[in-house]
């Protein structure tokens, strides 16, 4: 215990160490609280659900938060409904047959430029006849528009970008320009300046049969939503990055505390033991030294199976026989000619005894900056593996998400935030824990302890 | 003890002399039994390893089960295009085809059991008969696997080679420049951004071509030059520096860190040993120090780096080759993994084997020249 304290209070010598571990700290917090709030099938559900989960999201969005930055912000993304009741629905009877439901989407736009899209999503009842709907426009300058009216079906969608009559009635602006323009300005070719202001969507449905009703759902897809932004698929790049937080550091932890003890068991048997077990551990680190790390990775992923448990096991038995085993038995030469050693050979303990009880303990101080040091290692092989496109399959991984921008060409279309959102993160999570291996290295390694 | 010798020492030089007779010939035995048996031993660990590698290439025959998949489709494909072929009775038209496919089969040796096939790529690995490719094909459009691999190795040299003598002589020089300031701000500095260099270099590739190329549009994306390139050599050669300074910027910003610490470490813990404290009492400049106390006793530590060094340039770094799209090894062989070209993997593989065999066996030797107290097949050689 006394031990533990001096370690941490030589620990804390180090500030940067010191900033490393509360990151770590602040990491695991999280990790913990996406575990609880969004399990694993809701994961799954979100980030592959198809397009039932993500038709609300606007595509290649970027994160809220960049409107602080720019001079000009870009258009939010809106969600109204009459399911949830964030929008308000009318019904008047006209006839016993005929009733008529009018749905208004008040929409406060201040934006110098145009979201992208202005999709309805109808839910209808009825037996026979199909409802009919009229859209119309009211404008902050007084205009009302008629927009379209057309019939729809139980499952409806209307998309505003893609109906081409709009743009007639807007002097042969596209939709969405159109909808938001000044009216009166001059169009030298550039886009037209918008309007600031109060618009108004008004949804009139007419119903033909008694019992039928209507559910309107309105999205404005702007170009910035939510925390982290969209991807191309509209998927919410929060949830890959909240889940490979907890991912990276479960395959690292893994990883390299799994080679660390396998490594040091191995070369304390190969110490202990000696002659014809010392030379066939040093043979097989020397073969393990040709193969090739990466395309064997590559292949076991290309030919057998891509999901992390097996790319995980692989890592670990390829990194084993290692330079680490070098290092390891030059310190258990050592201490095999201890005292302590001689003694516990003189009142007869067996030899595994020795090997785990007597030389094992002796190494863990020696063990424990080269594991925390060789977790980011690890971090970045999994995300390596990802942009080479043998990630898993089925998991969100940040490594999944940078490919997804490279294949994609976010550096080209300046998609910026898709590449930087998991590369930071990446960064972080490798930076925290190094700065705690080195601090800890220098605590633990005697030769640096001068120094 | 120096009294005892001094009356002996007429009786002793006869001995000495027979001593030193029987040494002389006993160190040459000592050397060539351990040579023998160690170049035995390279030999070995490079077969089992390549052995374990043509193994996984293959994946156990599952390869085979691909490419005669893809065979029996494509004739399949050519027997429903060709109207003369498609026209046969049904049994005619089968025993055409399975005749097809059995000549091609037999044309790529698939007709063999797979063990067999995969000692004939070890013996033909071994022997450096590297073979044809099967997809892929070099940009002269040869599918010899040597002429593929030796076409990539110019341009893999070019920036690796570059890069990575930059990075090792830069690290050793300042390292032993922060070895003589201990405490310093610039030893601080240097040791709190070491952490970065747990971020591989293609990492810091996609920050730099952001910054870089994307938004302030000074360096070019990537690529080795220009396209088209410049008709000029001294054009093309100012072209392929262009594209050559943002990878080595990026490879630089990785390792380098890293590698000043771990070197600068060192150093300090062979500059805090006495005889260094004697040399300084003495008053020797700090560079005789630095030569003679301090780099003379870490000279193999630098030369195993330095020798492991030439090694990596042959793999390559194929993810940082893929986000730059330079013609180098790494993403070679990582292609040929994606195409399923044993050929070219097993290329690849054989000759970064050897070159690592003959490494670590001529590092044998340079450790007993460099370092007195290494004697060759002696003890303390087994490390």
């Amino acid at each position: 215990m006394k031990a533990l304290r001096n370690t941490f209070r030589q620990f804390g010598q180090y500030p940067s160490a010191v900033i490393g571990l509360a990151i770590v700290g602040l990491m695991l917090i999280i990790s913990v609280y996406t575990l609880i709030t969004i399990p694993y099938n809701e994961a799954i559900r979100l980030w592959r659900g198809g397009e039932d989960v993500w038709y609300k999201y606007p595509k290649n969005a970027q994160p809220e938060w960049i409107n602080f930055f720019r001079k000009s912000p870009l258009p939010k993304t809106v969600f109204l409904s009459t399911k949830d009741s964030t929008a308000d629905k009318e019904s008047k009877t006209v006839t016993e047959d005929m009733t008529q439901v009018t749905v208004s989407f008040p929409i406060d736009f201040s934006y110098d430029s145009y979201p992208q899209e202005l999709a309805l999503y109808f839910t209808s009842k009825y037996t026979s006849k199909k409802p009919h709907i009229t859209l119309s426009w009211e404008t902050p300058d007084g205009r009302t528009v008629n927009l379209a009216s057309f019939s729809v079906s139980a499952d409806d969608t209307y998309r505003l970008s893609q109906d081409t009559k709009i743009s007639r009635k807007f002097k042969g602006l596209p939709p969405m320009q159109g909808l938001f323009a000044d009216p009166n300005a001059k169009l030298d070719g550039g886009v037209p300046p918008t309007i600031k202001g109060q618009y108004k969507l008004v949804v009139e449905a007419t119903l033909f049969e008694k019992g039928g009703d209507v559910d309107v759902e309105m999205v404005l897809h702007g170009d910035v939503y939510g925390i982290a932004g969209t991807d191309h698929l509209r998927r919410d790049l929060k949830i890959a990055l909240l889940w490979g937080l907890p991912l990276a550091l479960i395959f690292g932890l893994l990883a390299a505390l799994g080679t660390n003890v396998l490594t040091m068991i191995i070369a304390a048997i190969g110490v202990w033991f000696g002659g014809l077990v010392d030379e066939v551990i040093q043979r097989i680190t020397e073969i393990n030294l040709v193969l090739p790390f990466l395309p064997i990775l590559i292949m076991i992923g290309t030919f057998y199976s891509r999901s992390i448990w097996v790319i995980l096991g692989a890592s670990i038995a390829l990194s084993i026989f290692g330079g680490g085993i070098k290092a390891f038995r030059a310190i258990f030469l050592q201490v095999k000619e201890s005292p302590y050693i001689e003694a516990a050979r003189a009142y007869g303990a067996g030899s595994w005894r020795i090997v785990f009880l007597y030389l094992l303990p002796r190494i863990i101080p020696v063990l424990i900056p080269g594991l925390v040091s060789a977790i980011p290692t690890f971090v970045f092989l999994e995300a390596s593996l990802a942009v080479l496109g043998l990630g898993d399959p089925v998991l969100p991984t940040w490594g999944k998400i940078v490919q997804d921008a490279q294949a994609h060409g976010a550096l080209y279309q300046g998609h910026y935030y898709w590449v930087l959102e998991p590369s930071v993160l990446l960064m972080l999570t490798g930076l925290a824990f190094a700065l705690v291996g080195f601090a800890l290295d220098r605590i633990f390694n005697p030769r640096l302890r001068g120094l | 003890m120096a009294e005892a010798n001094l009356p002996l020492q007429a009786n002793a030089e006869t001995p000495a002399e027979e001593k030193k007779g029987q040494s002389g010939s006993s160190a040459f035995t000592r050397v060539a039994k351990y040579t023998i048996v160690r170049v035995v031993t390279l030999f070995l660990t490079v077969i089992v390893s390549l052995y374990l590698t043509i193994i996984i290439a293959n994946m156990g025959g599952y390869v085979d089960e691909i490419i005669k998949g893809s065979i029996r489709e494509e004739i399949g494909q050519r027997f429903v295009a060709d109207p003369a072929l498609r026209n046969l009775p049904p049994e005619e038209r089968m025993k055409q085809m399975e005749a097809m496919i059995a000549l091609r089969e037999h044309e790529k040796g698939l007709d063999q059991p797979i063990a067999v096939r995969n000692v004939n790529f070890l013996v033909n690995a071994l022997t450096l008969d590297l073979g044809r490719a099967r997809n892929m094909s070099s940009d002269t459009g040869s599918r010899l696997v040597k002429l593929i691999l030796l076409e990539r190795l110019p341009s893999t040299l070019v920036l690796f080679a570059t890069a990575n003598l930059i990075n090792f002589f830069l690290a050793i020089f300042i390292a032993l420049f922060l070895s003589r300031r201990y405490g310093s701000l610039l030893d601080k500095m240097t040791v709190t951004l070491s952490p970065l260099s747990s971020a591989p270099a293609w990492f810091y590739s996609l920050f730099l071509i952001l910054i870089f190329a994307a938004l302030l549009k000074w360096l070019p994306f990537g690529g080795m030059v220009d396209a088209p390139p410049p008709d000029t050599t001294i054009g093309y050669i100012g072209s392929l520096l262009k594209h050559m300074l943002l990878p080595i910027l990026a490879w630089t910003t990785s390792v380098i860190f890293g590698a000043v610490y771990g070197w600068r470490t060192f150093f300090l813990i062979y500059s805090s040993e006495d005889y260094v404290e004697m040399a300084k009492a003495k008053g020797l400049s700090a560079r005789d120090i630095e030569r003679r106390y301090v780099l003379r006793p870490t000279l193999p530590n630098i030369i195993t780096n330095f020798a492991l060094l030439l090694i990596g340039l042959w793999t390559g770094a194929p993810i940082f080759e893929t986000i730059f799209n330079w013609p180098g090894l790494g993403r070679t062989l990582v292609q040929a993994v994606g195409l399923y070209d044993t050929s070219v993997i097993v290329g690849g593989t054989v000759i970064s084997a050897y070159l690592l065999a003959a490494t670590v066996f001529l590092l044998d030797f340079i450790y007993a020249l460099v370092d007195p107290r290494v004697k060759i097949g002696g003890e303390s050689s087994k490390a």
